[in-house]
């Protein structure tokens, strides 16, 4: 068999037999190799784009909770302070009204003390009064008690009298 | 440990072609390399002593007395006076003349060459290969129909076919088509693959493997037809117009289609290239691996001394070779399919508009 030359019977079967493997490779071999092959490429690549927004999404996440948290933090410390400035208004105002009423009791209280002792005092006066009048009237009767006495008595009274005259 | 092995080789390979070289006297390095490399109808594994083994293949004519089918071991072994290993029903094997190596039809005297679909041992060897390509191809394509996309990727031999296939296809076809490639892939993914697997099985030096598939010019002339028509087929209006009314000076293509004429001949200039780069390649490899084999027994004549040096030499050169054949396998393959590829391309181009 010459070197150049195709000869007949293996070109018969060349056709035969690479039409077939032709026919059941296009049909049953590669498409689906390349196919699946290409499916998966997209897959990956949706897979990764799909990872890539949920990492943008958890990142905004963060970022979201992250402001959140400060502005609740903000509001807190407002609103501590301002419980803290009603406290203290609330204290203050207490405070004066304590003193107010206790400068008012003491005031009452002194005023009563006055009146009681002008009383006291008018009192005092008018018992002793009555006393020394008392008094006076037993002194005089031990005084006068004999007739001697009341004669001396008179004679020294009429005395005065006319030594004033 | 390698040298050690290949020490040994040599050794074993000295006394076995030592007495071969006694009993047989002169070398016929041109046959031996030939004899491989063409085509036959019985194929030869080796020989034991003086016993040639050999298995024997169908030989199916069909001549001016209707069909034949017979064994191939019903020729003769040794060609008798004028030259001819003569088999039943008037068929013979010619060794000389312009039919050699064929079987002819005698007829008073008269070669007649009959129509001849034997299974020869490329043939059946090509079996063996196509077999082969089908299992690689289809038992992974089956993993690909029962999983999902979603599946991890596949391991082992599947994530290997499948590397071969992406990187043929995305790297190769892709490219050089454009856009619209997946039309023309799955032939193009067959030619590689079946170009593959034949060159690999090729470089085994015993059955199943050893036939010299794609250095035979009938595989490679129809794989090029293959791509011829192809070509032809999807030709774009520009491709047919660049060819018969290109633009070049009106002188060029008037009077006498001088350019014309050469754009009508790459037609037929590109398959032809790609039919013999394969052929080429293929069979020179073979040759040179053969050559350089024979290499041993030649100097086995020449005295001992010669033999190991030579021996070594060869045996070392040989071993580059094969490296070197394997290498060839894919590129040849590879090469082939990127070319018919880049035509599949040139002839759908569409000329850019401005």
């Amino acid at each position: 068999m010459d070197l150049l030359i195709p000869s007949t019977g293996l070109l018969f079967w060349m056709t035969i037999v690479f039409l077939i493997v032709l026919f059941l490779l296009w049909k049953f071999g590669f498409p689906a190799i390349v196919n699946m092959v290409n499916a998966r490429k997209a897959f990956i690549d949706d897979s990764l784009r799909k990872a890539h927004e949920a990492n943008e999404k958890l990142a905004n996440i963060q970022q979201m909770s992250e402001a959140l948290l400060q502005e609740a933090r903000q509001k807190q410390s407002q609103i501590l302070k301002e419980a803290a400035q009603t406290r203290d208004n609330i204290v203050g105002q207490a405070q004066e009204k304590a003193r107010n009423e206790s400068a008012r009791i003491i005031a009452e209280a002194k005023a009563e003390i006055e009146n009681e002792k002008q009383n006291a005092i008018r009192d005092i006066r008018n018992e002793v009064a009555v006393l020394s009048v008392q008094i006076a009237e037993k002194i005089l009767r031990e005084k006068l008690s004999d007739d001697k006495k009341q004669m001396e008595m008179i004679d020294r009274m009429l005395d005065e009298v006319a030594v004033k005259n | 440990m390698r040298k050690t092995i290949i020490f040994i080789l040599a050794l074993t390979l000295h006394v076995i072609v030592a007495s071969a070289a006694e009993e047989g006297g002169a070398l016929d390095t041109k046959g031996i390399v030939l004899d491989h490399i063409k085509d036959s109808y019985g194929w030869h594994v080796t020989d034991i002593g003086n016993k040639s083994i050999v298995i024997d293949l169908p030989v199916i004519i069909k001549s001016s007395t209707g069909w034949h089918v017979f064994s191939s071991g019903r020729f003769a072994h040794e060609a008798d006076a004028e030259g001819y290993r003569q088999g039943p029903d008037g068929f013979a094997i010619a060794t000389r003349g312009d039919n050699a190596g064929k079987i002819v039809e005698l007829t008073n005297g008269e070669e007649v060459v009959p129509f001849d679909i034997s299974i020869t041992k490329t043939v059946a060897v090509m079996f063996i290969d196509v077999i082969l390509l089908l299992l690689c191809i289809l038992i992974p394509a089956r993993w690909y129909r029962h999983h999902k996309a979603s599946d991890p990727a596949p391991k082992g031999f599947t994530g290997l076919i499948e590397m071969l296939i992406t990187y043929v296809n995305d790297e190769i076809i892709a490219p050089a088509i454009g856009k619209g490639y997946e039309k023309y892939s799955p032939y193009l993914l067959t030619c590689f693959f079946f170009i593959f697997v034949c060159n690999l099985m090729g470089l085994m030096p015993f059955p199943p493997g050893g036939g010299n598939v794609t250095g035979n010019i009938a595989i490679t002339f129809f794989l090029a037809m293959c791509t011829f028509f192809i070509v032809q087929f999807s030709g774009s209006k520009h491709y047919w117009k660049e060819i018969f009314w290109p633009e070049v000076p009106i002188l060029l293509k008037c009077p006498a289609p001088i350019i014309p004429l050469i754009e009508f001949v790459g037609i037929f200039t590109k398959p032809f290239a790609l039919m013999i780069r394969l052929f080429a390649n293929m069979m020179a490899g073979h040759a040179i691996a053969l050559a350089l084999m024979c290499i041993i027994f030649l100097m086995a004549s020449k005295g001992i001394g010669m033999l190991v040096g030579m021996t070594s030499v060869s045996i070392l050169l040989s071993v580059f070779m094969m490296v070197l054949e394997c290498l060839v396998c894919f590129i040849q393959s590879m090469v082939f399919t990127m070319l018919s590829a880049t035509f599949i391309g040139l002839a759908r181009t569409v000329p850019e508009e401005e």
